[in-house]
């Protein structure tokens, strides 16, 4: 079956894009108010805009990159919006959840509540970084054998926390497992394979 | 997030430079607290100095005590040989905080500079002296499940949320702080304040100074201690209520205790009148609970908050008895 928004998409532009510009044009119709004040403050943040760009250079899953991004960026919106590496999860965007978790030189971290002009120079790993080619990581086979998620959305998340609970040393027992990885929610509550998939890897 | 000039400071004197540069200059390390408080527009800074290159991050010991880098992680505190040795109750305070993300990215400094996590600081839309200072105390009225039972003022009932401030202040660390060129150190239980008139304020710390270290003189609870920690979840929650405690048992009496309690007032909250009972007596459940009797004798509830005397109180005993298992 064809996809209607799919197929009404202009050329060159993505789902996404389209979803983007559909929901802003919504506010439109929907609050002009609200729309023409943030119009008014926005002369500031143009201003700003042009004034904050700062030049930086990161590694992203093995690939040096280049930009100019404004300050307030999160290294989660520079993944997303950016570099369009989806695979990281918005989540709550407050460190609540974990579904934003990559690798900073190795060590994993909430990549929402960091701002992307503080990782200058360092090497980002993110889930999609983390297959060799066609080859799942181990702990990607694992998620899937061992039935470690439901809906699937804190699953890159939750795969990039485990990489890091094994290599940190902290998957010993379950219980362990359970302790290190409680910074990762899974709402439809697939714990028991997660960690089960964890022990699997661990072994 | 409204727009703020980035600065990078590899040194203590450039990041205080860049301080002056405006009024509402920031400093940010981790980030792990202020990014979620820049994106609720609740903290609004002009500047925003990344201090992170700057040369703090060490665990150093002598023989009289350990200083903590202010830059260190604290995953890499909670996981140093000489903490979990010498100071456990130091490693299993951070081990109860947070997720092990956010340790990764969370510093000494900024775990003792993070701010409350009362409901009512964070919804702009409610009224809260500590974010906008005379809008009046959403929570004493209000939905105060989480609040203070000790040193609560009219204007403020938060409680401060850190678990590594209660082993600090346990151990009587100091804070030692860069103003420009001069050096100065703050006790630990000088450190952090109670609300008073002034709850806007959660500190001690002057305005544009740097903490460069934190420094735990060398004690003897590192054989009979506990830190418990009670909370809505098994783990990444704040506390509802935590204890930490330490006893040194020398010839089969406590020498010295220190008993000190987290998720109930403003600050680490030390209840010197219960280790001073406990201190020169044989260690007995007798005597722990009525240690834990004294520790609560002060304590005043709000509408929604009186289970946290009992929890105080029941904690301790289990804690104390804890220590010398």
């Amino acid at each position: 079956m064809i996809n209607r928004e799919e197929k009404e998409l202009p050329v060159g532009s993505s789902r996404r894009d389209f979803l983007k510009k559909s929901a802003a044009l919504t506010a439109v119709a929907v609050i002009p108010a609200a729309i023409d004040t943030a119009a008014k403050q926005r002369l500031d943040e143009k201003y700003a805009y042009q004034l904050e760009q700062m030049p930086l250079s990161i590694e992203i899953n093995g690939v040096q990159k280049k930009f100019k991004v404004d300050t307030r960026t999160t290294l989660l919106d520079l993944l997303r919006e950016e570099l369009h590496l989806t695979g990281t999860k918005k989540g709550c965007d407050h460190g609540q959840c974990g579904a934003c978790t990559v690798h900073i030189n190795g060590k994993r971290i909430n990549a929402c509540l960091t701002l992307a002009v503080m990782q200058n120079g360092n090497k980002i790993t993110t889930i999609e970084g983390l297959a060799n080619g066609d080859e799942l990581h181990p702990m990607q086979k694992a998620f899937i054998k061992c039935d470690g998620f439901q809906c699937g959305y804190c699953t890159p998340g939750q795969i990039m926390s485990a990489v890091a609970c094994i290599a940190e040393g902290h998957a010993k027992n379950e219980e362990e497992i359970k302790e290190f990885m409680s910074g990762n929610l899974c709402r439809c509550g697939a714990y028991n394979g997660i960690a089960n998939a964890i022990k699997e890897v661990a072994q | 997030m409204k727009p703020f000039i980035f600065l990078k400071a590899a040194d203590i004197k450039t990041a205080q430079t860049g301080y002056k540069k405006n009024a509402a200059s920031q400093f940010i390390a981790g980030g792990t607290n202020l990014l979620d408080l820049m994106k609720k527009e609740i903290a609004l800074p002009g500047n925003v100095i990344d201090i992170n290159q700057i040369a703090i991050k060490e665990i150093k010991t002598d023989t009289a005590s350990i200083s903590i880098g202010a830059l260190a992680l604290n995953s890499f505190v909670a996981e140093h040989a000489e903490i979990i040795n010498n100071y456990p109750l130091v490693a299993k305070a951070l081990l109860a905080g947070a997720s092990a993300q956010i340790r990764n990215m969370a510093t000494a400094s900024g775990n003792i500079l993070q701010r409350t996590r009362c409901p009512y600081f964070y919804d702009v839309a409610m009224p809260c002296n500590k974010r906008q200072p005379g809008s009046g105390c959403g929570a004493k009225e209000g939905l105060n499940r989480m609040s203070a039972i000790f040193g609560a003022s009219e204007n403020c009932v938060a409680v401060h949320p850190s678990d590594f401030c209660i082993a600090l202040a346990a151990l009587d660390a100091k804070v030692v702080v860069q103003t420009d060129v001069k050096e100065s150190s703050i006790p630990f239980k000088d450190f952090h304040r109670l609300p008073g008139n002034t709850p806007d304020k959660d500190n001690n710390l002057a305005k544009g100074s740097l903490i460069t270290k934190i420094v735990i003189p060398k004690n003897n609870f590192n054989k009979n201690f506990h830190y418990l920690k009670i909370r809505d979840r098994a783990s990444y929650a704040f506390a509802l209520v935590s204890v930490a405690v330490g006893l040194y048992i020398e010839g089969g009496k406590i020498k010295a205790a220190t008993i000190a309690a987290g998720g109930v007032a403003h600050k680490p909250w030390r209840l010197y009148e219960a280790e001073q009972f406990l201190t020169g007596k044989t260690p007995s459940e007798e005597i722990f609970k009525q240690a834990a009797a004294i520790a609560i004798k002060n304590a005043k509830p709000l509408q929604h908050n009186g289970f946290k005397i009992k929890m105080l109180q029941n904690g301790i005993e289990l804690a104390l008895k804890n220590a010398m298992a």
